[in-house]
């Protein structure tokens, strides 16, 4: 992919992040901070890749244990921010209203 | 220089769509019916961005035996991953819900961390993830390398802070050291400066020193920023830990970290906006620090020689009893006095008796947006009895009882009405409005977050109910009978 490729994926999640959040209850902005925490650790991507790397020489195990290490910190966000979001998200519940309420 | 990385096209499309779950994640977050669906979206794509990496990079040999994956590696890639998700499943069970910003705080501290690693690794095995030929990195990918491993940093470090303060390790003043701007702004042009020199020159020490700055301009940013313009901080670091997820994915071409990156800049960005609008303080006034730890002198100093009427549990329990309806104005306060629990008790008791009961809710009423929202619904308060701002507060005027427990600036008039005010402009709920005021506050003497004085303290429909906020809704509990 050139970088004008890349550069255009990234505008255009930009603009539908911009109008994704607008529309975010304000409500749930707590958990939209958890939640945005959880998923900007997809940066583990990059830690699997230099974790995967055969390690060639001082650098390379260095550059390997790296990313091991930001595996860890990475999986900490992942499983913490997701599940604190869904712990989060489960107390949120409506008024306990008669059978026949709307809705 | 134009260059490109052989990639299979289905990782590349694997990566696409976590990017879409992730977009899904927050689209879910519209409305509470669909949000726990929006979070197994966000699971989903994570797994899925995961799994294909671990597919396409794990190395293996091909042997009589067909393909065999190099068991050591994937070993300790799952050890790796076991630690991290141990450590972030026991936190996420056991932190308390009063203590939710400084989670947020130390979490985008382990993404920034976890950002400047993995630039790290790229500079230092830059064949591994595609970036090189011959150990020369490209021009192109040193210039993103280096803004990853800059804002990975500054997030670290400035996270650290915020979770400090949060925390309550550092107090909540300000630290203002002498000359601070020109000193940032020195460090900020070196950081980029360097950058640029970066990509002439591939030596280790430029990397390592524009790491090193990054850090330290996350610290200075931060440490000059008062308490009360936490909920902002926290935004903004949200904003900058996509920023740096989306470096790297310019850096590793990969679609699910651009996208992610994006939105999760945009999603902190907005975040961010909607705190400052709801302070009426500026982005700019913000970074430059210095609110919210002084305790205002003139108008506070003031205060105590007002007349003022001071009222019981009883009385308070009779005149909400009475009431048609009761709007609930919670602050920080009373999350710190744990005193939710027992308010949702008052407002069972008083619908009981046919009252009706809202709540109105500040956008900075807790410590990070949404906070008080969640502290609500920790104490099983259904969510559409619960209002924000805009929507509630033209009710005041049509309200019997407005009970402000553990708020105060939030309530404040002064913002509307005297232009000398620190929370001059800041929209406010016209609690004043409402037949009677109750007034929730642990004595006369303590002033706001902001440091201003309250009129509403003052006026003829209002009652203070001096007390610790818990017991003093405990006691109209039990006047409720």
């Amino acid at each position: 992919m050139d970088f004008i490729s890349i550069l255009s994926i990234f505008v255009m999640a930009c603009f539908v992040g911009y109008y994704v959040v607008w529309s975010v209850t304000p409500a749930l902005h707590t958990p939209l901070m958890a939640v945005t925490n959880a998923i900007s650790s997809v940066i583990i991507v990059g830690a699997l890749i230099a974790s995967a790397a055969i390690g060639i020489g001082g650098t390379g195990a260095t550059s390997k244990w790296l990313g091991l290490l930001a595996v860890t910190l990475a999986s900490v966000n992942i499983f913490g921010g997701f599940a604190v979001t869904a712990r989060m998200l489960a107390m949120y519940k409506k008024k306990d209203r008669p059978a026949a309420a709307k809705h | 220089m134009e260059h490109s990385i052989a990639v299979n096209p289905w990782a590349s499309l694997a990566y696409l769509i976590a990017g879409v779950c992730f977009i899904l994640a927050l689209r879910g977050l519209s409305s509470p019916t669909s949000s726990q669906r929006g979070n197994r979206f966000g699971m989903i794509g994570m797994v899925l961005a995961v799994v294909t990496t671990l597919i396409t990079h794990v190395p293996g040999v091909v042997s009589s035996y067909g393909f065999v994956v190099h068991v050591e590696t994937v070993i300790e890639i799952l050890v790796a991953i076991g630690i991290g998700a141990t450590i972030g499943i026991v936190t996420a069970r056991r932190i308390a819900m009063t203590a939710m910003p400084q989670l947020v705080a130390a979490f985008h501290s382990l993404v920034g961390l976890a950002a400047v690693l993995v630039a790290a690794a790229a500079f230092l095995n830059p064949g591994a993830f595609g970036i090189a030929a011959d150990g020369v990195i490209f021009t192109q990918s040193r210039i993103e390398m280096g803004l990853g491993v800059a804002i990975g940093a500054i997030t670290f470090s400035g996270s650290v802070i915020a979770f400090l303060k949060l925390n309550g390790n550092m107090g909540g003043k300000p630290i203002m050291l002498p000359g601070r701007h020109a000193l940032n702004l020195a460090v900020l042009a070196g950081i980029l400066g360097l950058i640029a020199y970066f990509t002439q020159d591939q030596a280790p020490w430029i990397f390592w020193t524009v790491t090193g700055l990054s850090f330290a301009i996350g610290f200075l940013l931060i440490i000059p920023i008062g308490g009360a313009d936490m909920p902002v901080v926290v935004s903004m670091l949200n904003s900058y830990s996509g920023w740096a997820a989306a470096a790297m994915g310019f850096t590793l071409h990969n679609t699910a970290m651009i996208i992610t990156g994006a939105l999760v800049g945009s999603s902190g960005a907005i975040l961010s906006y909607i705190m400052c609008r709801a302070m009426n303080r500026s982005f700019i006034s913000v970074i430059a620090g210095g609110f919210g730890g002084d305790d205002a002198g003139g108008a506070a100093a003031a205060a105590t020689d007002r007349p003022w009427k001071r009222g019981s549990a009883e009385d308070a329990a009779f005149l909400m009893s009475q009431a048609e309806q009761v709007i609930i104005v919670p602050g920080y306060g009373m999350a710190v006095a744990q005193a939710q629990h027992a308010l949702r008790e008052m407002a069972d008791k008083l619908k009981e008796e046919g009252v009706r009961v809202k709540y109105a809710i500040h956008p900075v009423a807790g410590r990070m947006p949404g906070h008080m929202n969640v502290l609500l619904a920790e104490a099983n308060v259904p969510y559409d009895e619960v209002f924000e701002l805009e929507d509630i507060n033209s009710e005041f005027a049509q309200t019997d009882v407005a009970f402000v427990i553990g708020a105060n600036d939030v309530t404040n008039p002064a913002a509307k009405t005297d232009k000398t005010s620190p929370i001059y402009g800041m929209p406010v709920l016209d609690v004043g409005k409402a037949k009677t005021v109750l007034f929730v506050k642990r004595s006369m003497g303590g002033v706001g977050y902001a440091g201003v004085d309250n009129d509403v303290f003052y006026m003829d429909n209002t009652m203070m109910l001096l007390a610790d906020a818990k017991k003093m809704v405990e006691e109209i509990v039990k006047s409720l009978g």
